[in-house]
């Protein structure tokens, strides 16, 4: 009776140390990850590319991948494309950073100041949930078709998401290391220095990730509203065209910037965080 | 002739603070008189609430006494102070500062050159055998390892008195025992005055010179009993003492856990 006790105890030791891997449970290997997720792109692609034609769904409605290339290729011969797109990389970058500093800069003083803070929280949050990007066509009657409505509203649309985690940080830093602190005789500034900004780091990173995408959304709200360049005029004056394939390729362009931005950010953080184990970021 | 110097003491202190109510007062302690001479190990013991970390932040300057005194080497108290080292059960390390530079945090309020700064963290750090994790960041390190970095940091700044606020309690018993004769080796080294908090009685009784009995809110020192056993740099030898189990059933009897427990 107890021997058999212990062997089924014993058993059940054994399967639990050397789980079987499932087909559904179990964790595939990083290549095999790569893998599905590259061929999942291809078919992806080739049922665009295939299927619209198929049931005769016109071009100009959905083109083709192909059609996409071509169009492409001739929107960087015949369209200035280059300019275009430097001019939306160079709102987008210099709007994000811009609205980064003044939002952090802003998240720390509110954090500074308990008063204040509180003055302001019922404002902040107003801001905070009116849509950033309705501003555009203001600034525009503002500031006319330039760069600057474009730039003052990527600006905008970046500030809260960065101002708002900063301060929340600042509020929810650990009491008992800033005692630490006092009882070392610091000051209020090197209190600041020494255990509050750093211990905001991982919610500023945080805060700049979402600001890199907000970024290139905020640049092609500014650019479909006025002026005459960007990849986000490229989409109304697709529009107006009726090319539907310029469109698709601004949107894909407006994408990879995105992309490109929130990398960069991602790589920033990395370095920045270091302290902090892979698996817990 | 040293040992009759008292570093520490706090004469008639209470505390009260506001209730949540915010209309009637709480008393955290009361009354309370104690002294810790020069290189004496006091650990003060009782039961949860009774305000034991009140007196710990009192002496550290983060919070001022209702009524009496506090002297810290016959100097009242009056905010925080540099002579005063303390440490928490957690051990409030700096996450995105390396050991070294943790150890080194104490001293950046003082006007010491950056060399000396690190010259006295390494020092420190070979006092509690972290010296080949200088480098580390806190979270490559284990539990033990931290709290052992948190006493060189403590010890950094050289403080007159070091305030022990339960530094054990989060750690496993094996890790605990090991970390308490690590503690007690390198403070009966440095020859440092301390005060422990704690609600561990084995802990008290293996680590201490005197014990001081506090009392449910408000707290008040109920009794003082001197712990009269060799080896207090080596609790490792005390904790299998017969007459430490001793010591421990006596605690057990002055607050009464008996009788609560039935």
């Amino acid at each position: 009776m107890s021997s058999e006790v212990t062997t089924t105890v014993g058993r059940s030791i054994e399967a639990s140390e050397h789980p079987v891997p499932t087909a559904s449970g179990g964790l595939a290997s990083p290549g095999a990850i790569l893998l599905g997720s590259l061929a999942f792109g291809i078919v992806f692609l080739l049922v665009w590319q295939f299927l619209p034609p198929a049931l005769g769904v016109p071009s100009y409605i959905i083109p083709t991948v192909t059609d996409l290339a071509h169009e492409f290729v001739r929107m960087a011969q015949r369209e200035n494309l280059l300019v275009h797109i430097f001019s939306t990389v160079t709102i987008a970058t210099l709007g994000f950073v811009i609205g980064s500093l003044l939002g952090a800069a802003m998240g720390y003083v509110l954090g500074m100041s308990v008063f204040i803070e509180k003055v302001l929280s019922p404002y902040i949050l107003g801001l905070q949930i009116a849509p950033k990007v309705a501003f555009a066509p203001l600034f525009i009657m503002w500031l006319g078709y330039n760069a600057w409505p474009k730039l003052l509203v990527t600006i905008l649309v970046v500030f809260f998401p960065i101002m708002v985690n900063v301060l929340q940080s600042m509020k929810t830093v650990d009491r008992d290391l800033i005692n630490l602190a006092r009882a070392y005789s610091m000051s209020r500034l090197q209190i600041f220095w020494k255990i509050e900004v750093p211990a905001s780091m991982p919610a500023l990173m945080a805060g700049l990730r979402i600001g890199a995408t907000l970024a290139v959304i905020g640049v092609t709200v500014g650019e479909l509203v006025g002026g005459n360049t960007g990849l986000g005029y490229l989409i109304t004056f697709g529009e107006g065209q009726a090319n539907t394939a310029m469109v698709f390729n601004a949107i894909v362009l407006l994408t990879l910037i995105g992309i490109v931005l929130y990398g960069a950010v991602a790589m920033i953080e990395a370095r920045v965080l270091h302290y902090i184990p892979r698996a817990m970021r | 002739m040293l040992r009759t110097v008292s570093v520490l003491d706090l004469i008639g202190v209470t505390k009260r603070f506001a209730a949540p109510d915010r209309v009637s007062t709480l008393t955290a302690i009361e009354r309370v008189s104690l002294e810790v001479r020069a290189g004496e190990f006091v650990a003060v013991v009782g039961p949860s609430g009774c305000g034991k970390s009140t007196i710990l932040n009192l002496v550290a300057g983060l919070d001022r006494p209702s009524e009496g005194r506090i002297l810290l080497n016959s100097i009242p108290v009056e905010g925080p102070n540099p002579t005063v080292g303390f440490m928490l059960q957690k051990d409030l390390l700096l996450p995105w500062r390396s050991i070294v530079h943790n150890v080194e945090f104490g001293l950046e309020a003082r006007a010491i050159s950056r060399a000396e700064r690190r010259q006295r963290a390494l020092r420190e750090l070979e006092r509690c055998r972290l010296h080949d994790f200088a480098q580390s960041y806190p979270y490559q390190l284990s539990g033990g390892m931290r709290q052992r970095a948190a006493l060189a940091r403590t010890l950094a700044i050289e403080p007159a008195i070091v305030l022990l606020d339960e530094p054990f309690s989060a750690l496993d018993a094996q890790t605990k025992l090991i970390l308490q004769k690590s503690f007690a080796g390198t403070i009966a080294a440095s020859g440092i005055t301390t005060l422990l908090i704690t609600h561990d009685l084995m802990e008290a009784v293996i680590m201490s010179d005197r014990i001081l009995v506090m009392s449910e809110r408000p707290g008040r020192i109920i009794e003082e009993i001197p712990v009269d056993l060799p080896d207090r740099d080596n609790p490792m030898a005390r904790i299998s003492a017969p007459r430490a189990r001793e010591y421990v059933d006596h605690l057990l009897a002055s607050l009464h856990l008996q009788e609560k427990a039935a």
